[in-house]
């Protein structure tokens, strides 16, 4: 079961595609907001939603929110997603955020991660703001009518609860070993 | 005109692709069966060349071979590259309608 609504985040400390670790830590500290979506590399609703995603982080980033991609598929099952795999998708897309691997699959388990994309918002104590997709259409950007990222990381950021706190996640599911 | 309908209940797209697929036939005003298929385990995947989810076939041809052939085979989410060159978990109308009016004798769109 995915992390309620309030619940802190849980810590962790994962190697990230440039070869250094970040820790959850390293990511609150001073941030107004943090978004910490669990990602892939072989996943078509990834991939709709990515130009997307790297929009919103550059948006807001002025404002004080961090972003930061976890993939905890099994590169066994699926090579592309394998290590290798994500530093060169991170290098292509220039991502503007860390790309962490969570080898073990702990770190997933402990949000309770299920989907790819599924994005768990904290705001600056720490605390799960908004769950769910980026937005209400994954196929169609300029179809877009709910905005649910961008609207929840305004309201966390002006210190308010978002208008929607959750929704279902929406993508291919996280391959577990 | 046969038309098949492959799917991987993980994927959540087959619902609005097969919506999609329903919709395009009434509009060209084709009658087609539509066979849908589950596809449940890995070897069923390899048996019946799935390349992802959602995967629809006409008169046993790929609506979008090269994707297909570029595809692994197995219990995946499929990616389709729409006209304007984005990705999408959702085959495009346009691949979809070319695949039925060539079925059906006519060519182009």
């Amino acid at each position: 079961m995915a992390l309620r609504i309030g619940a802190d985040a849980p810590a962790f400390e994962l190697k990230n595609v440039d070869g250094t670790t970040v820790s959850l830590d390293s990511l609150k500290n001073g941030a107004g907001a943090l978004a910490i979506v669990f990602s892939c590399n072989h996943c078509p609703y990834v991939l709709a939603w990515e130009d997307r995603l790297i929009q919103i982080a550059r948006d807001y980033a002025p404002r004080g929110a961090r972003f930061a991609l976890i993939n905890a598929n099994d590169p066994v099952k699926y090579p592309a997603d394998s290590f290798p795999e994500m530093q060169s998708r991170a290098k292509m897309k220039a991502y503007p955020f860390p790309y962490l691997f969570d080898e073990t699959q702990e770190v997933a388990r402990a949000y309770g991660a299920e989907r790819t994309p599924e994005v768990f918002l904290f705001d600056s104590s720490g605390k799960l703001a908004y769950h769910g997709a980026p937005d209400d259409n994954y196929d169609d950007p300029s179809g877009v009518r709910r905005h649910y990222l961008r609207e929840a990381l305004d309201a966390v950021l002006a210190g308010s609860p978002p208008p929607v706190a959750e929704t279902p996640p929406v993508g291919c599911t996280i391959k577990w070993k | 005109m046969e038309i098949e309908f492959l799917y991987f209940e993980e994927c959540p797209s087959h619902g609005p692709a097969l919506e999609r697929l329903r919709e395009l036939l009434r509009r060209e005003g084709l009658k087609a069966d539509v066979r849908i298929t589950r596809v449940e385990t890995d070897e069923e995947a390899r048996r019946l060349d799935f390349p992802g989810s959602p995967t629809i076939r006409v008169d046993g041809r790929d609506i979008d071979p090269e994707g297909a052939a570029a595809s692994p085979v197995g219990l995946f989410c499929r990616v389709y590259r729409t006209p304007d060159g984005r990705f999408s978990p959702l085959p495009p109308e346009e691949l979809i309608r070319k695949a039925l009016r060539r079925a059906d004798g006519r060519t182009g769109d």
